[in-house]
């Protein structure tokens, strides 16, 4: 069996696997009694340490009480935002360490405390930090599971066991240099070490090559996929979820418009509660409340139904706007001339009330295309979270995120296109009226 | 010219109400086939509100109509009800929806609403703006109706759009948008387009009002040759010239009655009512 890999955000690993988005969260999670109260979490795989970062170029912080009246950073709902939650110290949390260690670099943080192996692999190699002070504390990291999943929890633990008395772990953490006495009382494994920290050491040689211009251009290159599926999700949702939002937003604007009184009523408060509260709640709310009363949906699915739920209640405000535009008389002159009721809105009011629908529609998707960036926050791998990934990879929030802000502009640009050939193309026809105001 | 006495239009004891306000306070007129009738009034005595009702784009409350064939009657039952429906129709014209004034149709049973139906393919009407459909050239203004309604063949359609054209003298504009066409052009396409459907009667509200001055002869004329050929109208109008030396008949109403009605000699030399002639005494100056 292979194993598929989703990524998530790290506060959204366990409400993810609660949501079935996928059956094992692995990536440094800390067994705590309050998460054990929500999964089930196998033996330890890896005992470590909270480190402290600072500044190269300051010496006034060596250990947790220098940091009274300071600010000090910390990933969010971690042991280590924990630990610093004492008198005196004003915490800051962050979505990844990396944000953290950006924002002390950038003057905004005093410290940053950390898990052991971040500190080590991301603040170690960077002149602008150094590691301070004694090992604090003690984590040991667990696979999470659902409670559910019996079968698999026992065969992870069997697993970890098989690694751990076989010396495939000690050597696993000795070639990433991840051994320390912690893990040493752990597995009871005291022995001289003969295996060289090679991984690590190709890890920072690779770090320090990647400098020049060149250099960064071959990594995004090397990354492509990474970005080049941002892009295939950002426009993937944007579609369909427009595509939601024309079909749904007709069908509120009808409701509206011509629907007995309490049904316009609740069309009304539809379009008004949808544009009065902010899209992100909106999304947070379907992914991580609604599993709450049985409706759980895939990521790609809550960022659709998200998106396209949103943007219906202003389509539908473009539609109403649309058919009010068409003059009274049109409809009387077709009935006039023996038409249908269906048959004057299909053949006469529609094509005209469309022609004043369409341009704003297509801008519309276009700031549809760029609040699909919010749908990071549900774990789905679009273009922001695709930039937030690679740039806290490798601390490149500039080059990365400009490398991205042109893939935006780039993808948007045929709609913007099409946005003005629709403006042009749907005013080739004006109402007589229109002309005259126009006139005046 | 008018040898058939064969009726055309019998209107008998026609009211209209809007809400509480009493529009049309009891009607009654006859038009023979082939004759062209013009009607005249102050400003807001319901004029257009008599034409409407006429084609059923307005529903008249009580008396009975007679117009191409179809006879429709109401009587006073449910009338309360109806006043009541139509101030919330009222309402919902000030938000000036796009699409009201059929509602009422709903209500109707549905013998009525056919017969309303076939009604107005048989009446063509002209109203007071200039409402052609904007987004579809000439030629397909003048084709739609027969089109989509008589299912008609769209090739025939098209030939007989065409000489219908060249009737009111547009044979050479069918490709243009109405956007492209002057008020008076504009005007004769719109009544190609009434023609379009066949119908035994034509109905005109003010058709030369939203016109330049020089532009209004054009659109008379169409209706004199149309006239010529035997065709019924019903012209509201203010051209004085016109009702007095085109129409066969003249029509006199105030505040929702029809005061007098008459050859125009008698109408504007001596009318026989002397609202009516006070009515003129005022145009005449
Ligand atoms: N939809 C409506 N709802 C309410 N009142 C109306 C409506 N249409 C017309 N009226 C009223 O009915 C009366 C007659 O209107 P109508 O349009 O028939 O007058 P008119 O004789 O055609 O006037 P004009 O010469 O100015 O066109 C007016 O007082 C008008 O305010
Ligand atoms: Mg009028």
């Amino acid at each position: 069996m292979r194993a598929e890999f989703v990524q998530n955000q790290w506060d959204g690993l366990i409400p993810g696997l609660q949501n079935n988005n996928y059956d094992v969260a692995i990536n440094g999670i800390e067994i705590t009694d309050d998460r054990k109260q929500e999964v089930n979490f196998t033996d330890p795989y890896y005992l470590t340490y909270e480190q402290l970062i600072v500044n190269s170029n300051r010496d006034d912080i060596n250990c947790l009480s220098d940091l009274v009246g300071k600010k000090a950073g910390a990933l969010k709902s971690s042991l280590a935002e924990r630990i610093l939650q004492f008198p005196g110290v004003d915490v800051k949390t962050y979505d990844s360490e990396v944000a953290a260690m950006t924002d002390m670099a950038n003057g905004r943080l005093d410290a940053v405390l950390c898990d052991a192996p971040i500190a080590l692999y991301y603040a170690k190699p960077d002149p602008r930090f150094k590691l301070v002070g004694q090992p604090i504390g003690e984590i040991s990291y667990g696979i999470a599971v659902r409670k559910s999943d019996t079968q698999l929890h026992a065969k992870l633990n069997s697993a970890i066991n098989k690694l751990s008395t076989s010396g495939k772990l000690r050597e696993i953490l000795e070639r990433w240099n991840l051994w320390h006495y912690l893990m040493a009382v752990y597995l009871n494994d005291k022995g001289p070490s003969n295996i060289l920290p090679t991984k690590y050491d190709y890890y920072m040689t690779s770090l320090g090559k990647s400098k020049t211009f060149y250099d960064k251009l071959q990594r995004y290159w090397e990354f492509r996929s990474l970005f080049i599926w941002g892009i295939v999700n950002t426009l993937g949702v944007s579609i369909v979820a427009m595509i939601v939002a024309i079909i749904w937003g007709l069908f509120i604007a009808l409701t509206r418009l011509y629907a007995p009184k309490p049904f316009s009523r609740l069309a009304v408060l539809y379009i008004e509660l949808i544009r009065g509260t902010p899209l992100l709640i909106q999304l947070y709310f379907i992914y991580y409340a609604l599993p709450n009363i049985g409706i759980s949906m895939s990521p790609f699915l809550a960022a659709v139904i998200g998106l396209g739920l949103n943007y219906a209640a202003y389509e539908a405000e473009n539609y109403r706007a649309g058919l009010f535009s068409v003059p009274r008389g049109q409809m009387e002159a077709a009935v006039a001339l023996g038409m249908s009721r269906n048959q004057s809105l299909r053949h006469i009011i529609v094509p005209q009330g469309i022609r004043l629908v369409i341009p704003p529609m297509t801008n519309d998707f276009i700031s549809l295309l760029k609040d699909s960036s919010l749908i990071a926050v549900i774990t789905m791998n679009d273009l922001t979270k695709a930039y937030f990934q690679f740039a806290t990879t490798y601390f490149d929030f500039l080059g990365a995120g400009v490398l991205v802000a042109i893939l935006y502009l780039i993808i948007g640009l045929p709609f913007v296109k099409l946005a003005k050939y629709a403006e042009v193309k749907f005013s080739t026809f004006r109402t007589r009226e229109e002309e005259n105001r126009m006139k005046l | 010219m008018i040898n058939s006495s064969e009726i055309m239009i019998d209107v008998q004891g026609l009211q209209k109400y809007f809400g509480e306000h009493h529009i049309i306070k009891g009607v009654s007129f006859q038009v023979r086939k082939g004759e062209l009738i013009s009607v005249i009034g102050r400003s807001g005595c319901g004029k257009t509100t008599l034409l409407r009702c006429l084609n059923c784009l307005e529903l008249f409350d009580i008396g009975g109509i007679f117009i191409a064939g179809i006879a429709l009657n109401r009587t006073l039952s449910g009338k309360s009800q109806e006043v009541d429906k139509s101030k919330s129709q009222k309402m919902l014209s000030k938000m000036a929806l796009p699409f009201m004034g059929f509602e009422k149709e709903k209500q109707l049973d549905e013998d009525f609403r056919i017969k309303a139906h076939t009604l107005r393919t048989r009446v063509g009407m002209l109203f007071q703006g200039l409402n052609l459909f904007p987004h579809l050239t000439v030629l397909e203004n003048v084709s739609l109706a027969p089109i989509i309604v008589k299912n008609e063949n769209k090739i025939d359609v098209h030939q007989k759009a065409k000489e219908l054209l060249k009737k009111v003298g547009l044979e050479q504009f069918t490709e243009r948008y109405p956007s492209q066409l002057s008020g008076g052009q504009a005007q004769r396409v719109a009544i190609a387009r009434a023609l379009s459907m066949s119908p035994q009667v034509m109905l005109y509200d003010e058709p030369t009002s939203a016109l330049d001055p020089e532009l209004v002869g054009e659109v008379l004329q169409v209706m004199k040759n149309l006239h010529d050929e035997g065709m019924t109208q019903v012209v509201v109008t203010h051209a004085l010239h016109f009702a007095q030396n085109a129409s066969d008949r003249v029509i006199y109403m105030e505040e929702g009655h029809i005061i007098e009605m008459d050859s125009p000699d008698v109408i504007f030399n001596h009318p026989k009512d002397e609202r009516t002639l006070k009515y003129i005494n005022i145009l005449k100056d």
